[in-house]
């Protein structure tokens, strides 16, 4: 009997674990073979070259930019995720009338295909029709009262605040914002849409994690007057944590291996001042056909991944023994 | 009184954000709304239909002279051979996963489950090669087969949540009831796991719809394209946009993705919070 089941659950699990390691496994043992080889689009085998692929991607400036901005892109998305994702999570975990209709509103971009929807945005911040400037320098408010946003925003950040090397100038009505033609508002846009793109999915997540705290646990805090501030870091907190910990982990792996919107939006540009190591990859080792080469600029990524992976265990594992 | 407050105070959170996050899809609406005399007249003002628009001519240029159907009909093809491809491995990995008790089950379910964390990013280059070695380059075939690599891990965790949830004594009736424990899990275990397969379904397709990477790298005929790759690469000629065919483009396969996932999305959360990490 025993035997059988031992048999039978090999039979269930085998085709699952073969096709992930012919198509997972494979592949990435390939990728740090190629690597390791001046192989070019042309053929899978090259010399072997050691590491000379990766000291020559780490000499070149535009890696280090592509470095410097895939580790900039994803704390400072993450970042925004979870302050944004947090709030609403808490505003939506209390039914209000409406509830739903703002849920439905708050899902869609996690629902629309990502190019699809980073294409919207190459539109929204189109060079000649950006909505956004148009909106910016017009008199938004109806009647005699005029208002001009770009007036507020400039009124915000006339002040230094924003150190030089942003290079960020307040808004001139006659020339509007190049929200994709300058290096520091295109990472921003990139951002942004990154952010866009994640918020649905960790508000989702946040709230299954708020909606797991038992009602006694409420009611105790309550009972031990905790309220507020309080009781969200006393309470509320700590049980969220862990699930909070497990969307985080998802969010960096998403956000640093992500070339989809980078690719769309900016593809680099201007001047591969805005490449991420998943894009300048593609263009090495697809574009510029040099394979080895590209497989060992997307491989730098693999020590996120090996952290991330470690943590998922450790994490786990912890979650088991309590 | 109080209710009311709350009201106000919630959508006062969550109205700014809700504007933000939707934002995208009502200029989609209204680009695709508009004539191109409209579009591209600076005098007119963007919030406002003028020069000939509303009009639908953009979805007509979409579907008259692009191939965009083409690209809808290969998602289709393409989506639902991965969808069954996916099940036919998830499902009895999944369910195996679940009722293995002990370290292996356990490890095994995290392996499989790390391997989604490995992204196409990583991986797309020694695909590319080993693509075109075997012959696929350029054939849906290639995207059908490399697809499931993402589908499967994904699948399996969430299926495994799901079982989990099926208790062992319905299995054990069924089984002392003299069903075969095959036929125990077709009888008994699949009828009450089939809003999980059906979550599992909706997601799957949801992922090959959106993937890109894969897509712009192993197909470059423009009649082979995936709708993710296609917009963006064959409706984009150098500086020459088509905008209202474009956000045309963008938000007729976003809308039902959207429904369906409002729909599917409470299971979802429950698979996913549902895993080895309960």
């Amino acid at each position: 009997m025993l035997e059988e089941r031992r048999f039978l659950a090999a039979v269930l699990i085998g085709p699952a674990v073969i096709f992930i390691a012919v198509l997972v496994g494979g592949p990435l043992l390939l990728a740090i073979y190629l690597s390791l080889t001046d192989a070019t689009a042309g053929s899978l085998h090259g010399d072997f070259v050691g590491l000379r692929n990766f000291t020559e991607a780490w000499d070149s400036p535009i890696f280090r930019r592509a470095l410097r901005n895939t580790i900039l892109f994803t704390v400072v998305s993450q970042a925004i995720v979870l302050l944004v994702a947090g709030t609403l999570a808490h505003a939506l975990a209390k039914p209000f009338r409406g509830r739903w209709f703002l849920r439905f509103l708050i899902l869609l971009p996690w629902a629309a295909p990502i190019a699809l929807g980073t294409i919207g945005f190459l539109w929204i911040f189109d060079s000649l029709f950006s909505v956004v400037n148009w909106t910016l320098v017009h008199d938004v408010l109806p009647g005699p009262l005029e208002f001009k946003p770009y007036k507020a925003v400039n009124w915000v950040f006339a002040r230094p605040v924003l150190p030089d090397w942003l290079e960020i100038k307040p808004i001139d009505p006659v020339a509007p914002p190049q929200w994709l033609g300058q290096s520091t508002l295109a990472m921003a846009a990139i951002i942004f849409v990154h952010s866009w793109r994640i918020i649905p999915f960790a508000t989702v997540i946040f709230l299954a994690g708020l909606s797991s705290i038992p009602a006694e646990v409420d009611d105790a805090a309550k009972v031990d007057g905790a309220t507020g501030l309080k009781k969200f870091w006393y309470v509320t907190l700590p049980l969220q944590l862990p699930i909070a910990t497990v969307a985080l982990l998802f969010g960096i792996v998403f956000t640093a291996t992500d070339m989809t919107v980078v690719y769309i939006l900016t593809h680099g540009g201007p001047f591969n001042s805005t490449h991420m190591l998943t894009s300048w990859a593609f263009d090495t080792g697809i574009n510029s056909a040099a394979l080895g080469q590209g497989a060992a600029i997307s491989l730098y990524l693999l020590p996120v991944l090996v952290l991330v992976a470690v943590l998922m265990l450790r994490f786990a594992r912890r979650v088991e023994v309590s | 009184m109080a209710g009311l407050r709350r009201d106000v105070v919630a959508w006062l959170i969550v109205g700014p954000f809700a504007i933000v996050l939707a934002f995208p899809f009502y200029w989609m609406l209204v680009t695709a709304l508009k004539t191109d005399a409209d579009l591209y007249n600076v005098e007119s003002i963007p919030y406002k239909f003028s020069s000939g628009s509303p009009t639908t001519n953009n979805f007509e240029f979409l579907f008259r002279d692009t191939e965009y159907g083409r690209w809808l009909v290969n998602t289709a093809i393409i989506g639902i051979a991965v969808v069954a491809i996916t099940l036919v491995l998830a499902v009895p990995a999944g369910y195996a996963l679940a009722r293995l008790s002990g370290g292996v089950g356990q490890m095994l379910g995290i392996g499989i489950f790390l391997t989604y964390l490995v992204p196409p990013t990583l991986l797309f280059l020694p695909l590319s090669r080993v693509v075109s070695e075997i012959g696929l380059q350029d054939r849906l075939l290639a995207l059908i087969v490399v697809y499931p690599s993402f589908t499967v891990p994904f699948s399996t965790w969430l299926l495994m949540g799901f079982f989990k949830t099926i208790p062992r004594e319905l299995e054990d009736a069924a089984l002392i009831d003299g069903a075969s424990r095959l036929g125990a899990l077709a009888r008994v275990v699949f009828p009450i796991s089939l809003p999980g397969i059906l979550t599992v379904v909706i997601f799957s397709f949801s992922l090959v719809v959106n993937e890109f990477v894969y897509a712009i790298t192993f197909i470059s005929t423009s009649s082979h394209r995936t709708i993710s790759a296609g917009v963006p690469t064959e409706l984009i000629r150098g500086d020459v946009f088509f905008w209202g065919a474009l956000m045309a483009a963008a938000l007729i396969p976003s809308i039902p993705l959207a429904l369906l996932y409002n729909l599917f999305l409470d299971r979802f959360i429950a698979g996913f919070t549902g895993g080895a990490f309960r």
